[in-house]
Parts: structure tokens; sequence; C-alpha cells
């Protein structure tokens, strides 16, 4: 039994149906990645699941509790980090960690000594004491992460957690998430943009385009399903036919250069140099995720910015609100 | 155990927000200080009101006024809150909406709370005369005032996008209920068709009980008046439930 399964869940929205009759599992201990270019029906799909809108139609379980009839220990069971930016920009952080600890029910001798576990992953002990509105975007999506797993949660949501940080911000929340996983036992359902972040992460992923599953497996099999491509420069001498490579899914000629689809180019590198035996240069192009995405949705997903602007113009608005 | 501390935590966060933005306090005591010394001041020195200087007789008014106005407009931070998305960290603790609304409302009586505080301590300038009973009853009479008023600010603002809204309904709603109350004249000769407006404004229920404490001019009975205010109370506290547990995100 899957530690998340929903079942038909749908919301219609009034013009729009953004998340379509969606049925899937996910395991407990997994890092489970849902992949989609804006209005994809992402978000949605989470706060369904966290029990912050109700669907219009269908179900899911979380840890065992019905989303429906019982919101209250779904809630108790999961931790969950917005796509916008959710602290009160007054507050310290670690009095945004300690307003968590006793809404989400940690027991009071856990409070200090959590709140200086979480506030160590994340590496912010010396900027505990400052107020949010001074933190970077960085630094504030990286307290998020640290509130979300105060309260030692079961499944933890991460809406684009790493949305508009810099590279090497980006890695480290990576590393935070690996390392959670390890530490601390959580099944992770993230949201993506970064194909290469989902490609990194997660055990498995699901594409999903107009609030349906397009497709969903292990990020090395759908590279696989892709096939690779031996591609090579300088051909002088093209043989009349490609009979002698009956694996061959795919092929291509442009002057002297040659591309060839296959399953697996380190198998069949082999005989494809025999039969082209004179050529300057050979390179073997690995499929990436964003291929797959192309190949199921038919666009490659947009990175970074979002239609409503990227996220650190939206932290600077939050910034700004009060 | 968890509800308890859940609405600790969220009157703590109101109370640290109260105390770190120094315009929520100063603004709202500077008008009702206008409404004392310049109004009061200028009518003052004509008018006497069943046998006390008009600015002495306004002042429980003012200090209902105060109440009315820091409890309602105290609506606008679930506004802000949902502005923010701090809403839906709220929302999506394991607590009751019941426990939301609670530690709300507790959050904007203090904010009440000490504003009134502020005026009750200037009352000796406008000529009242404090025992520990006028005090005690005071509190009583601010605390089930201020219950009520700020159930009925939460409940506009959970029904709000926006803080221009807000502030536009909310204009709506708090002078009727502030010119109305009897905070500036005396209620009793009134012409019919004001005097049924008059007595249907639950202010008027405070203001008569803050006035009949501190001046001991009274048109109803003490008692009356409690039991009229805590009916608006507990009837607001059960409507701002039902309206968090409707409040969308
Ligand atoms: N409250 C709402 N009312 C009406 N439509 C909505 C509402 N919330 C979302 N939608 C619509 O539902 C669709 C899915 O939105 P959702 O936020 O789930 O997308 P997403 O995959 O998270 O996108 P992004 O990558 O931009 O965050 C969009 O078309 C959006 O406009
Ligand atoms: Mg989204």
């Amino acid at each position: 039994m899957g530690i998340i399964e929903v079942k038909e869940i749908t919301k219609v929205y009034e013009k729009i149906t953004a998340v379509d009759h969606l049925n899937f599992e996910i395991e407990e201990g997994e890092v489970f990645g849902l992949l989609g270019p804006n209005g994809a029906g992402k978000t949605t799909l989470l706060h369904m699941l966290a029990t912050l809108i109700k669907p219009t139609y269908g179900t899911a379980t979380v840890n065992g509790y019905d989303i429906i009839r019982e919101p209250g220990k779904v809630r108790r069971s999961i931790g969950i980090v917005f796509q916008e930016p959710s602290s009160d920009d007054i507050l310290t952080g670690y009095e945004n960690l300690m307003l968590h600890a006793m809404m989400y029910g940690v027991p009071r001798a856990e409070w200090k000594s959590r709140i200086r576990e979480v506030l160590r992953l994340v590496e912010l002990e010396s900027r505990a004491h400052d107020r949010v509105r001074n933190y970077s975007g960085g630094m504030r999506r990286r307290l998020e992460l640290a509130r979300g797993l105060l309260h030692k949660p079961n499944v933890l949501f991460l809406d684009e957690p790493t949305l508009g940080l810099d590279p090497q911000s980006r890695e480290h929340v990576w590393e935070y998430i690996r390392e959670l996983v390890e530490v601390e036992n959580v099944t992770v359902v993230i949201t993506s943009h970064y194909m290469e972040e989902a490609d990194h992460l997660c055990d498995r992923v699901a594409i999903i385009d107009y609030g349906k599953i397009k497709v969903m497996d292990k990020p090395s099999a759908l590279k696989s399903e892709i096939g690779e491509k031996i591609i090579l420069m300088g051909v002088k001498e093209v043989p009349n036919t490609t009979d002698s490579l009956p694996f061959l899914t795919g092929y291509t000629k442009e002057n002297d250069r040659i591309e060839l689809c296959v399953d697996d180019a380190s198998m069949r590198l082999k005989r494809i140099l025999e039969t082209f035996p004179t050529f300057e240069k050979v390179e073997i192009v690995h499929p990436t995720l964003n291929d797959v995405f192309l190949k199921y949705t038919g666009r490659s997903i947009r990175e970074g910015g979002t239609a409503e602007g990227g996220y650190m113009q939206r932290i600077m608005r939050q910034v700004k609100k009060r | 155990m968890s509800e308890v501390n859940g609405i600790a935590a969220l009157w703590l966060r109101e109370f640290k927000v109260f105390t770190r933005e120094h315009s929520r306090v100063v603004s709202s005591i500077f008008t009702p200080l206008l409404w004392l010394v310049v109004f009061g001041g200028g009518l003052g020195s004509s008018i006497i009101i069943k046998g006390v200087n008009y600015q002495t007789f306004i002042y429980p008014g003012v200090v209902s006024m105060s109440v009315l106005f820091t409890s309602v407009f105290f609506g606008v931070y679930i506004v802000w809150d949902r502005k923010i998305d701090f809403l839906k960290e709220v929302l999506v603790a394991p607590l009751r909406r019941s426990t939301i609304f609670i530690g709300k409302v507790l959050g904007g009586m203090t904010d009440s709370l000490i504003q009134g505080s502020i005026l009750l301590l200037l009352g000796p300038l406008f000529g009242v005369h404090y025992t520990i009973i006028v005090i005690l009853k005071a509190y009583l009479v601010i605390l089930i005032m201020a219950a009520g008023l700020v159930s009925l600010g939460l409940i506009i603002g959970s029904q709000m996008e926006s803080p221009e809204g807000f502030g536009m309904v909310v204009s709506f709603v708090i002078y009727p209920l502030f010119f109305l109350s009897g905070a500036l004249f005396p209620t009793e000769d009134l012409p019919s068709w004001l005097s049924s407006l008059v007595l249907l404004d639950p202010l008027t229920y405070g203001v008569d009980a803050l006035r009949g404490t501190m001046l001991g001019t009274q048109r109803f009975p003490f008692l009356v008046d409690l039991a009229v205010l805590s009916s608006f109370t507990a009837f607001m506290i059960g409507i701002g439930t039902q309206a968090f547990k409707r409040m969308k995100v």
C-alpha cells in the first residue's frame, strides 16, 4: 500500500479543469517529482493533498487518512513548503519556527532542541534572530524548508523548493533534501520546473500537463525510452544501406554529419563504427529529462520565471507589501 | 493541549507584531485624543450635560470609540495574512478553525485593551474619578465589547481579498455604530426614528455602561447593558467561528 494513494482526484475551477481524474500511488520513503509547465495543476494537486482545498471529485489518502474525511489527521502527519513565501517577515526566523512548533503540536520539551536541529540543517543558525524581512530570497526559502520539517512529518510536500535560487543554493537545498530522506526518513513529494533537479533528486517522476499525468516512471527509465544518439562528423564514405544495423531507431544525414538513434550507445558503438570506417569525430548524446518532457508535452519546459514573474520578484513584492 | 498551544501561538504572534508596529499604537491613540481635546474642549467650554462638562461627558464615549475602531480594524490583519500567504501556514496547521478564530480574537482584544488602558490612564485629566470598582467594571465592559467587535472585524476580514475592500466595508459599519451609540450626545430625548436606531446599536450599551461606571449617569441598569453586550458578543463569536470554517485561503 502506498503512503499516498490518489483516486480519481479532480479539481474544476469555473472555466478550467486544473486537475483531471488522477490516479497514482507514492511509496513510503520515495522522493517523488511532479514535473509540468506553468498552470499544469501541480500546486492545485499539492494543495488538495495537504487539505488546503477540497477536490471537486475523487479523493486521496495520505498516511492512510482520507483527505476529505480526516483532514485533521492528514495535516498532523504532513509538512508543506508553499510555492509562495509564507513566513511572517516582521518576526525573526526563530520566532517563525517557534510559532510553527506551537501550532503543529511539537511537544513543548522538544521545541528548542528541534528548532536548533532544523536551523543547523539549513545553516541558518547565525541569522536565526534576524527579522525575516532582512533575509535574502534563498535564506527565506531555507527557513521555510526548516519550518516544513520541524514537526517531523511523515510526508513532506515541496512546491518548487528551489525556484529562483542561484545554482549554488539550489544544490545546497538538494543536499538538504537528500539528507532529510536519510536522516528523517520522510517521503518527499516535490514539484519542479528544473529538469536536472528532478533527475538528480527523484526516485520517480510524473510529467503532468493540463491536469493529466502523461507518463510516470524512474528518470532513468524515462530517458532510456528516448534512447541515445551517436553523432558522427566528417564522414567520407557512406554505405548505400543501413540494413546491417537493424537496431537503429532513427537515421539522419546532413552533409558529412550523421545522426544515429539507438537504445544503448555504448553497446552499439562498435558495430556502427565498423559500418562507417571513415570519420573525424564521434559524439554520444545522452537524453535528458527535458527530452522526455518534450516528447510527452510537445514543448520544452520554460525554466526560471513564471507567468506571474520570477520568484525573486515575488519575494520583493512580499517584502514591500507590509 | 495542542489547541491551547495553538491559541497561545496565534496570540503571541499578534502581540509581537503589535509591539513592533508602533504606528498601530500611535494612530489609534491620536484620533480619540483629537476628539477629546479639540471637539470636547471646544464644545465643552459652553455646554454642560447632566451636570458635567461636555468634555467629561464624551470621555467614556471616546474610550468606546477607541475600542470600536481598534477592534474592528484588527480584522484587516486577516486580510494581510492572506496577502502575505501566512494564512496558508496557519490554515494547514492541525488546528480547528474555531481555535484559529479564538487565537485571533484574543490577539485583537489585547491590542484594544492596551490602547484602552492608555486612554483610561488619561481619565483623571478629563474629570473622571477612579476607584478600584470603577476600574474593574470599566475593564469588564471593554473586554466584552472588544471581543464582540474584534469578531465583527474578523468576520468581515475573512471574506475580503484586499485591504482596500476591507476598509470600504468597515467604514459602512463602523461610523453608524459610532455616531448612533450616544458617544457624543445623551440618548434619552431623541426623535423616535433616531431613538430606535440608537437602541439597535450594541455600542450604545457599552457607552452607557462606561458612562454610568465613570460618571454615575446611566440610562439602563448596568446589568442590562452587560446582558445586551454579552449577547451581541456571543452572537458575533458564533458567526465568526462559522465564517472561519468557511474561509478559503
Ligand atoms: N483559485 C483559482 N481559481 C481559478 N483558477 C485557478 C485557481 N487556482 C489555480 N487555478 C488555475 O488552475 C490551473 C492550475 O494551476 P496551478 O497553480 O495548480 O498550476 P501549477 O502547475 O502549480 O503552475 P506553476 O508552475 O505556474 O506554479 C491554472 O490554469 C490556474 O490558472
Ligand atoms: Mg505551482
